[in-house]
């Protein structure tokens, strides 16, 4: 059941969007970001549209696996949607009990929905297409500056790396536990809120403990390696532009000049 | 208070492009009071196959019957189907979480909505059982050492009073003594539980030594299903599936190769002597040596239930 | 001129300290007791022990991950006390763990092989040069694309071999790096390891618990209560059938057959080892060569 969730995991294949440097998926990640914000017309919606369906077609991923990312963070956009539904105030629509229903509440809460998808999309888009370790290069070469102000980027980008390495291998290790616990009469799809609350203590104390013993592993592991971060340390895969990236930014400011125009139009 | 598998079959993430046949058709029946060992190269789906034993996977297909009735049927209780047929994973250990190991063991009792006092009761017994010192039993799991945490993983299960034990590869990672250990308890648990225990290894040699029947698993189908002699018998077929029969049978077999007619069903070190001591006689012949044995007598006969062995190691000893 | 030692251990003393919940010091926990041994270049040693033995606090000192609390512990004529040849002790002394999980740090197969010498800063293309070397030396070619979490027990094993391999390390300390792993990843990673030793020369260190995997080494050790309790070739070492049962360590089946046949009273060599020695002391079968 939790193997389903594909959010952040590399997929492989081989695309021009894998090849891509991944500075450039980056930024554009960032970029494309923004401009979910910057458009607020439903023509921007669609170009933001055609836009990440470019990228999606050009990336090799099949769509389905993309979606199936999805169902992780169904709840939260179910939320954002129901209290914009519900709390934009304007001209009512529906009454049902107590609350109004309102146009603006409608269009805003869609609005908010494509944008929440959009960007989930659009990030693990990024994830999908680029190793961590290429993610963490990126990141560091990209927030570089800010070593000089003595932001540890380096130990930043190597934690998230990391992290990103053992989800998988956490998510797995939770299913096995909760299968253990089943196996002693447990039973976590209790619908009463306490009892469910009370049913994850002998989920996560295991689940913790073996994150920690992994930590620790991987740590000797490390330093087993001769890692004393990130000084002195070279790249097995340095990160070097070429036409393609040159070009990938070009599109990317066409995409983003055209989502700024339409905010004005 | 059987277990009858009929014809089941499980597939992973079914309807998708990624589906996968874990579990082909496979019919067996777990009678009370066996010993059974399963064994199979990984993936061959036995960890799918016990999974489906205590209802905590449900066949694509097929049926599961304890004690006579479906247990997919409506209002069947698989809560007490898993007290029923108790499942030690993997690395147990990894699943204790309480501030102290009594209290961890409580926790199936617990969860079967017994009484404080009969949770307490079960769980002493079961680390009694699980022959866990008393002054472990206010200290935190996690202070146990490994061997120690691993026994009071398995007291958890034994405290929901299962009347089928099924432990996957409960030796894997320790040291030879741990290893003993474990199997020995759990023979000893068997005798006195007087349960049914189905243990999944991969040593040939655990298994050859302790059980009395093996089911053989090969790409989610149940290949062979016999006593340790007969499967073993046929330990050409074992090697093309990833897997190897106990030492002794190339042993046995590589003497009996150079003439000496032993029979090579001899699964154990001691089976092994036996075999070749009363064969003394075509060894001599054969080789026009002179060899003669002084007295023979068992020194590791684990085989044997316990109060057995001791007859005769005085025997020896005398 | 003697050969330089690849691994010298001098009356190592190892404490673990223990402390209570203030941090105050509350007792010490001796782990290894007076080791002394060596090690000469190009050597298989193979250190069996029960867990709780000493045998993986002894691995740490190889690679300088612990420090003597006495004695002293010299890598290739390095001592690890000496701050100035930490990392070149590292570089040297590769080190292989126990969890296949947790010693692989890239997402892809090739990244992670590439940590080490990215570490030690060697120029790009030659990471590249020794990332492909390693991989094929532990036959990972084909994997190189693969996520680590893909892969069997045994290959991320093998994965891990390369890792340290790209490193380019005059020995391999290898703590129990088969006893979370099913019989076939065992003789994966076993096999790597002989390779390793035999065509390429490396030193190994395997620590472990399954005999079989000792047998074919150079030497044993094996480790009793933080001393070296017993050493030699492995037809000595396993000769000693009834020390070897006193320490609860396994030795091979054919070993006790011939010991149980010697008890009874055959008269049989001590260490048989292998079937065709048991033939061959029975008289079924001509020495070979």
């Amino acid at each position: 059941m939790l193997k389903e969730i594909t959010i952040g995991q590399y997929y492989q294949t081989d695309s021009v969007i894998h090849r891509l440097d991944p500075r450039v998926k980056l930024i554009a990640t960032f970029a494309y970001i923004i401009s979910l914000f910057v458009v607020h017309s439903w023509t921007g919606y669609l170009v933001a549209a055609l836009a990440v369906g470019v990228v999606i077609a050009a990336s090799h991923v099949p769509f389905g696996y993309i979606m199936r990312g999805m169902k992780a963070v169904i709840m939260i956009l179910m939320v954002t949607v129901v209290f914009n539904l519900f709390l934009t105030e304007g001209t009512p629509l529906v009454h049902i009990w107590k609350l109004t229903i309102t146009y603006e509440g409608v269009d805003f809460a869609a609005k908010m929905a494509v944008r929440l998808i959009f960007l989930i999309i659009g990030s693990s888009l990024m994830t999908l297409t680029t190793t961590p370790n290429q993610l963490t290069d990126a990141l560091e070469d990209v927030l570089g500056p800010l070593k000089r102000i003595h932001v540890p980027v380096h130990e930043i980008a190597m934690m998230m790396s990391i992290a990103l390495r053992f989800i998988p291998i956490l998510m797995e290790e939770t299913d096995k536990i909760m299968k253990a616990q089943m196996a002693r009469g447990a039973d976590f799809d209790s619908r009463n809120l306490m009892k469910k609350i009370q049913s994850l203590v002998p989920l996560l104390v295991p689940l913790f403990i073996s994150a920690f013993r992994r930590a620790n592993d991987l740590a000797m592991a490390m330093e087993a390696r001769c890692y004393r971060g990130g000084e002195g340390r070279t790249k097995m895969k340095p990160l070097v532009y070429r036409k393609r990236d040159y070009a990938a930014y070009a599109g990317l400011a066409v995409y983003f000049a055209v989502c700024v125009v339409l905010c004005y139009v | 208070m059987s277990l009858r598998i009929e014809d089941i079959t499980y597939v992973y993430d079914q309807g998708t492009a990624m589906a996968v046949n874990a579990l082909n058709h496979i019919s067996v029946e777990i009678p009370d009071g066996q010993f059974i060992g399963l064994v199979g190269h990984t993936g061959s789906g036995k960890s799918t196959f016990v999974q489906m034993l205590n209802g905590l996977l449900l066949p694509s297909s097929g049926h599961i019957y304890w004690d006579g009735q479906d247990i997919q049927a409506d209002g069947f209780d698989r809560k007490r189907l898993r007290a029923n047929v108790g499942l030690v994973f993997q690395y147990p250990e990894h699943q204790l979480f309480e501030s102290d190991v009594l209290a961890d063991v409580m926790f199936g009792p617990k969860n079967l909505e017994l009484p404080a006092e009969e949770c307490r009761k079960r769980a002493e017994e079961a680390l009694m059982q699980v022959q866990l010192p008393k002054e472990c039993w206010e200290m935190s799991p996690f202070d146990l050492s490994g061997g120690q945490k691993r026994r009071a993983a398995i007291a958890g299960v034994l405290a929901m009073h299962p009347r089928i034990l099924i432990l996957d590869e409960p030796t894997a990672g320790l040291d030879p003594r741990g290893r003993d250990e474990i199997l020995e308890m759990v023979r000893r648990m068997k005798e006195n539980l007087h349960m049914t225990i189905v243990l999944v290894s991969h040593s040939m040699d655990d298994v050859a030594e302790y059980t009395d029947r093996i089911l053989v698993m090969n790409a989610g189908s149940i290949l062979m299903d016999g006593t340790p002699e007969e499967v073993f018998a046929r330990y050409e077929e074992l090697e093309p599936i990833g897997l190897a029969a106990p030492q002794m049978v190339y042993i046995m077999q590589y003497l009996r190769g150079l003439g000496l007619p032993v029979n090579p069903n001899a699964l154990t070190v001691e089976a092994g002597k036996e075999e070749i001591l009363s064969h003394i006689a075509d060894l001599n012949a054969l080789t026009g040596k002179n060899f003669h044995a002084v007295g023979t007598g068992a020194v590791r006969t684990r085989k044997q239930p316990q109060g057995k062995t001791k007859a005769e190691g005085e025997t020896v000893h005398a | 001129m003697p050969v330089k030692a690849m691994l010298q251990i001098k009356k190592l003393i190892h404490d673990y300290i223990t402390r209570d919940d203030e941090g105050n010091v509350s007792g010490k926990i001796r782990a290894l007791d007076d080791v002394s041994l060596e090690v000469k270049p190009g050597e298989f040693i193979a250190v069996l022990g029960h867990n709780g033995s000493g045998k993986s606090t002894l691995a740490k000192h190889l690679n300088a991950l612990l420090f003597p609390s006495e004695g002293e512990v010299w890598v290739d004529g390095m001592e690890t006390d000496d701050e100035d040849h930490l990392w070149d002790i590292r570089q040297e002394a590769g080190m292989i763990f126990q969890n296949p999980d947790n010693q692989i740090i890239g997402q892809v197969v090739e990244e992670d092989v590439g940590f080490g010498p990215e570490n030690l800063g060697i120029p790009t293309k030659e990471i590249w040069e020794r990332v492909d070397e390693a991989l094929t030396t532990v036959g990972m070619q084909e994997f190189r694309h693969k996520s680590p979490n893909r892969l069997s027990g045994g290959q991320k094993q093998r994965v891990s071999i390369a890792g340290v391999i790209a490193m380019h390390p005059k020995c391999i300390i290898m703590d129990e790096p088969t006893a979370m792993l099913d019989p076939s990843g065992r003789r994966e990673v076993i096999r790597a390891a002989r390779a390793l030793n035999e065509v390429e020369g490396i030193t190994i260190i395997l620590i472990t618990h399954y005999m079989e995997e000792a047998i074919y080494a150079d030497r044993i050790f094996v480790m009793d209560e933080g001393k070296v309790a017993l050493q030699g070739t492995p037809h000595e070492v396993f000769s000693k059938v009834d020390t070897m049962k006193k320490l609860h360590l396994d030795v091979p089946e054919v070993t006790l057959l011939a010991d149980e046949l010697r008890k009874a009273g055959l008269d049989l060599p001590e260490g048989i080892l292998t079937k065709e020695e048991l033939a061959e002391a029975l008289g079924l079968a001509k020495k070979k060569n």
